[in-house]
């Protein structure tokens, strides 16, 4: 892609700050929406643009808005800035060096919500950039782009910066919202959905940093145009977060739908030292594990291909791994991970993410028993589709795909014990 | 008392959230007390939760379950190596020993001087930047990436050499 939609401090170096994002036409796409345009005018134009959720789940972000409660107000707008998948480090980018595009997306949530407060819920580890935040927030108040009468208006906004502590699993949308409230981040059970009751009780919508990044290109240009980029059912462009064993890791921005292999072999400069890819986490550790076959390197990453292929797009973290790596190792790893961060609140995954760590590394120590690769997988087996949040379900995924797809790795490890 | 020595930083706080609801100021009056006292202690835990009209048990469970409130006091630096998969990938887990080893501690402990704690963490989002580690301070959290055992040693010499000054 010629022209960087949302990584624009590649074209725009400057682009960090205030005069330079407004030199290039920014905040106009706010101005026009809050002084010509109703906040349904802005839900149908983001609904036409096909614009879907970019923290994972893939769900269209204007549907999402228009499930709000009508008629009770407050209203909040929540910023999912909690980003702690491992392999994924696109948001932080985002806010760093294009972080007036991403504010000025969080004012046009709010307006297209009616909120006039919103919330960007940092992970604790972001201490310097929210500190940043901060300081842009202050700026744009004094600047008459945000604050209270916004352009003359009777609309006013104001976007506060909030800190969370170091818990992955508070980038679980519930979860998130408790953890604002002052409460430990555990996810709440679904419904009612945060649209209907979200942050203190009210109509709350919670959207991922990418996904905000996006509306003011979409507002300024129209969704024509952004339909233009992607695919029918992906429209848009997508940052893909490359990491592991490549010779140029880093955000790439491209259109939802470019190949496993142009973005790691083209953008990404292929595998260090003449080595071959294994493996591929598509999705941080939240997805299956895909062998890195010539199938597999031709599919296209889009939401539906990548689900085809056996696996997840989600936030687009592709991980990959090379013919060193030994699968079972990949496997202790995202499981010491799950097992850490798993909130404890529901059974299935507090425990099954105790008794997988458990296993892996009896197998590990040399201590596996024959049967210790079954009861692996027994174990994953009865996580599946029980767990309140995806955090249990995401937790089997690598582990379950290692051992069908990788089953040598595994199968070394075991017999070596009792 | 945090609000004898901090009471603008308190107001600050507060006035992010609405007035009803005041327990939201919780984690930001955490980061406050441990900045403030290095730890939290049952006395700093009781102080936030006064702050905010919640109970001691309510706040306290706060710190047992977010990774960067501690309820012991450690090194004054906490050096926190991300050892996850796309960090590992890239040689964290052997970064992280060596460090250790030239400190003379195991991961998890501190430096008998008092000086460094020494932990691995869960993924920091700088995994194109990888090994990354993040330095816990009095004055907040920053950030160390592309780190070589080399680049890691200096900066641990920087901050005893700081340390020993101060």
């Amino acid at each position: 892609m010629a022209e960087h939609i949302l990584l624009r401090h590649l074209d725009l170096p400057d682009i960090d700050q205030l005069d330079v994002y407004l030199a290039h036409g920014g905040f106009e796409a706010l101005r026009q929406a809050v002084t010509g345009k109703t906040p349904s005018d802005v839900i149908e134009i983001v609904k036409a643009s096909g614009l879907r959720g970019r923290g994972g789940a893939g769900f269209p972000a204007g549907v999402k808005w228009s499930f709000l409660t009508p008629n009770v107000f407050p209203r909040y707008v929540v910023v999912n800035a909690d980003e702690s998948e491992p392999g994924t480090f696109k948001d932080r980018e985002i806010m760093e060096r294009n972080p007036y595009q991403f504010l000025e997306g969080v004012a046009l949530c709010a307006y297209a919500a009616q909120a006039e407060t919103a919330y960007i819920y940092c992970r604790g580890e972001f201490w310097d950039l929210t500190r940043r935040l901060e300081q842009r927030l202050a700026e744009l108040e004094q600047r008459g782009l945000l604050g209270r009468n916004l352009f003359g208006t009777p609309y006013s906004l104001h976007i506060h910066m909030h800190l969370g502590a170091g818990a992955y699993i508070c980038g679980e949308e519930t979860a998130l919202l408790e953890s604002l409230e002052g409460k430990l981040g555990q996810p709440r059970l679904r419904p009612p959905f945060p649209a209907a009751k979200g942050l203190y009780g009210q109509p709350t919508v919670v959207n991922n940093v990418e996904t905000l990044a996006n509306l003011p290109p979409i507002l300024a240009r129209g969704a024509d145009w952004y339909r233009t980029i992607g695919t029918a059912q992906s429209p848009g462009p997508k940052v893909f977060c490359l990491s592991g064993h490549v010779n140029r890791p880093g955000n790439y921005e491209l259109p939802l739908g470019t190949t496993f292999r142009t973005l790691i072999f083209e953008h990404g400069g292929g595998i260090p030292g003449g080595h071959a890819a294994k493996a591929i986490l598509p999705a941080g550790a939240s997805a299956p594990l895909l062998m890195a076959t010539d199938e597999v390197l031709d599919t296209p990453m889009d939401y539906e291909s990548v689900a085809k292929a056996g696996s997840m797009l989600g936030s687009a973290s592709v991980i990959v791994m090379d013919e060193t790596v030994d699968i079972a190792w990949v496997g202790w790893k995202t499981t010491r991970f799950f097992k850490h961060e798993s909130c404890g609140k529901c059974t299935p995954c507090r425990e099954g993410t105790y008794w997988m760590l458990h296993v892996i590394e009896r197998l590990r120590a040399g201590d596996g028993a024959a049967g210790d690769i079954d009861l692996l997988e027994a174990v994953a087996r009865g996580m599946q589709g029980k767990c309140l949040c995806p955090l249990g379900e995401f937790a089997v995924m690598p582990v379950l795909s290692g051992i069908e797809r990788f089953r040598p790795d595994y199968a070394a490890l075991a017999g070596n014990g009792r | 008392m945090l609000k004898d020595s901090h009471p603008s930083e308190i107001e600050t706080i507060l006035a992010h959230y609405p007035p009803d609801q005041k327990r939201s100021a919780a984690m930001p009056l955490l980061y406050l007390a441990q900045s403030a006292y290095g730890y939290l202690s049952p006395a700093a835990i009781a102080e936030v939760a006064d702050l905010v009209g919640a109970s001691s048990t309510q706040v306290g469970s706060l710190v047992g379950f977010y990774s960067l409130y501690h309820d012991e006091p450690g090194g004054k630096v906490r050096m926190q190596v991300c050892v996850d998969l796309p960090c590992a990938l890239k040689g964290a887990d052997a970064l992280a020993e060596t460090v250790c080893r030239n400190l003379g501690i195991r991961l998890g402990e501190t430096t008998p001087d008092g000086t460094i704690t020494v932990e691995g963490v869960m993924c920091l989002a700088g995994c194109d930047k990888a090994p990354v580690f993040q330095s816990q301070e009095s004055d907040g959290i920053h950030y160390h990436e592309s780190q070589t055992v080399e680049t890691a040693m200096a900066w641990v010499e920087q901050i005893r050499k700081g340390q020993a000054d101060g």
